[in-house]
């Protein structure tokens, strides 16, 4: 692992130096200000009972599943494709270091995103001067729950790239990867016909892997070590099979 | 060379995808300090057996040694022994090129301390310094080449492997790398592919032909001449009456013949090629006996067959008979 800092170095640095990091940012951030001013539009019509940084942190999903597939698609597609995962390799770096430079990059640029929302809530208390708004429990669940599941998304556009030279087919998959993960579990767990006695296991796994629910979770300031081995678990086999897939490029390029 | 051991050893190697054979038993060795010319016409496994030998692409059978270390079992101190640059050389496009060598600099375990210096060196060596600061997708096809070229020699690795290094280059860019790979002579191994063969015959010791995954012709230039074409061939421009000459040419040497000639143009000259297995000089008396046979003749000369006949000979003799042993097997050899 004695290369791995020098490759996330090096990841950071070109993330930091290219345009489209500064524009995907600021997409980013404009849409999740819509979203903000929009609940802040609904809590000043009515009156609600719950705090605007849970209802903030139920539209999660939706920066989630453009944004870490345009974050991801590129860190290993675009090099097989240039070639220059090649000249990678024929430095003495292993494969494990490369694509864990590459996940830790994108990981960290992920966190860098949301943190930045966090300028909303900033905004938000210094304006209003009401503690009131700023619901610290909520906040620091939200914002723990994003952190991490965000180890797992990241770590399947990671895998979508590891599988494709082309980048956009690793967008596509991310994104079906992640919608499935989102929206098809949760669809999944509410279907009558997973009620049936002989199917119960199916809908426990189902339940277990909600990611919807893991977030009204952590909002509500349930940390459940089991949603945490969920998440670290998935991780590490999504970034195990980056790696073999990597390596199976290799051997069969 | 036979006191000190190989840099390279390559034995059997064998390399097939999905059932296509892109190498087949390759067998050679390159001596420590030597400049060795990897020739083949396009898919003859050049590619291959390169990425093979850095330890990118796992041979399929066979051994390949860097410097006693066999690349199969210690991938990771073979890599430290080799600077590799690969065909179509790519760079990544948004790094300025003092930034790209320093990273490649720390992922080759340079030392911190001593890699501002030795960039500065590279640099200079590769006359890039005036580039340092630009960014390397905006530069110039010659100047991105010697990028490659400063980043291969970067770590001082005994072995160079560089997959056609001055392509695409003009004369003047190629006549630089051409320089600044024969500075390397003596330093370092460099085994170079290229599809230019003058190229190649004035910056290496050695030439390696392979064709369709084989080794079908290795040795010195002048060796693989001899060897492969085995003859001297002879061009003149006569007037007169060509039927005397065969009678004329047997009185000179026996083995001296005919192979082409012209129809004869106004002034009454045709063009005549001869060959001849003897290797020396046989100019004069060839000269003499036409003039004694009252020809007459206003062009003699001994052409002298490029490495590009040797190459198209070696590689067509291998198309036509693929199955048959190998003429290098009896080629003297590096050891």
């Amino acid at each position: 692992m004695k290369h791995f800092l020098t490759l996330l170095s090096h990841e950071v640095r070109m993330l930091l130096v290219n345009p489209a990091t500064y524009i995907a940012a600021m997409l980013f951030l404009v849409f999740m200000g819509f979203i903000f001013t929009g609940i802040l539009d609904s809590y000043s019509k009515t009156p609600q009972d719950t705090s605007p940084a849970i209802v903030f942190f139920q539209f999660f999903w939706f920066p989630v599943v453009f944004m870490v597939p345009l974050l991801t698609m590129k860190c290993l597609a675009d090099e097989r494709r240039a070639g220059t995962l090649e000249t990678l390799f024929t430095t003495p770096v292993t494969t494990a270091e490369v694509v864990l430079g590459k996940y830790g990059a994108a990981y960290l640029f992920y966190l860098a995103l949301w943190g930045s929302t966090g300028g909303l809530f900033y905004i938000l208390r210094r304006f209003s001067g009401d503690a009131r708004f700023i619901d610290t429990g909520p906040l620091i669940g939200g914002y723990l729950f994003i952190a991490v599941s965000g180890l797992l998304f990241v770590a399947i556009g990671v895998l979508a790239s590891a599988l494709t030279r082309n980048q956009t087919v690793a967008a596509i998959l991310c994104f079906v990867a992640l919608v499935l993960l989102i929206g098809g579990v949760n669809y999944l767990s509410g279907v009558g016909w997973l009620e049936r006695d002989f199917l119960h296991h199916l809908k426990e796994a189902v339940d277990y892997a909600r990611v919807l629910a893991h977030r009204d979770d952590f909002t509500r300031g349930v940390v459940d070590a089991r949603q945490l081995l969920f998440y670290l678990s998935g991780t590490v086999l999504a970034l195990i099979f980056s790696i073999l897939g990597v390596e199976a490029k290799l051997l069969h390029s | 060379m036979p006191e000190s051991p190989p840099a390279i050893e390559v034995s059997h190697l064998v390399k097939t995808y999905a059932g296509v054979t892109a190498v087949n038993d390759i067998s050679f060795t390159v001596a420590r300090g030597e400049i060795i010319g990897f020739l083949g016409p396009n898919g003859a496994g050049k590619s291959t057996t390169m990425r093979i030998l850095t330890g990118y692409l796992p041979a399929t059978s066979g051994s390949v040694r860097i410097c006693e270390v066999p690349v199969a079992t210690q991938p990771d101190e073979v890599k430290r022994k080799i600077g590799y640059m690969p065909e179509n050389n790519p760079l990544p496009e948004d790094m300025r090129v003092s930034e790209y060598l320093y990273f490649r600099g720390r992922l080759k375990e340079i030392r911190r301390r001593l890699l501002g210096p030795r960039i500065d060196e590279v640099l200079e060596v590769c006359d890039l310094k005036r580039v340092r600061h630009r960014i390397i997708g905006q530069l110039s096809k010659g100047f991105r080449q010697r990028v490659g070229i400063a980043e291969a020699i970067l770590a001082e690795p005994p072995v160079i492997i560089m997959d056609e290094p001055t392509i695409g280059l003009d004369p003047h860019q190629i006549l630089i790398v051409r320089d600044l790979i024969a500075s390397l002579r003596g330093r370092m191994t460099v085994l170079i592919s290229s599809h230019i063969l003058p190229e190649i015959e004035m910056t290496c010791d050695r030439v390696l032909i392979i064709n369709q995954g084989r080794v079908v012709a290795q040795g010195t230039p002048a060796d693989l001449r001899r060897e492969i074409l085995g003859r001297s061939t002879y061009q003149l421009e006569v007037a007169g009456d060509v039927a005397v000459l065969p009678a004329a040419l047997a009185g000179i040497e026996p083995s001296l013949r005919v192979t082409a000639q012209g129809e004869p143009n106004g002034d009454g000259f045709r063009a005549l090629t001869l060959t001849t297995e003897r290797s020396d000089e046989l100019g004069e008396p060839l000269l003499r006996a036409l003039l004694a046979h009252n020809l007459r003749v206003r062009a003699l000369s001994r052409a002298h067959p490029t490495l590009e006949d040797v190459f198209l000979a070696a590689t067509r003799r291998s198309w036509d008979a693929v199955a048959a042993p190998k003429p290098a097997a009896k080629m003297p050899n590096a050891e």
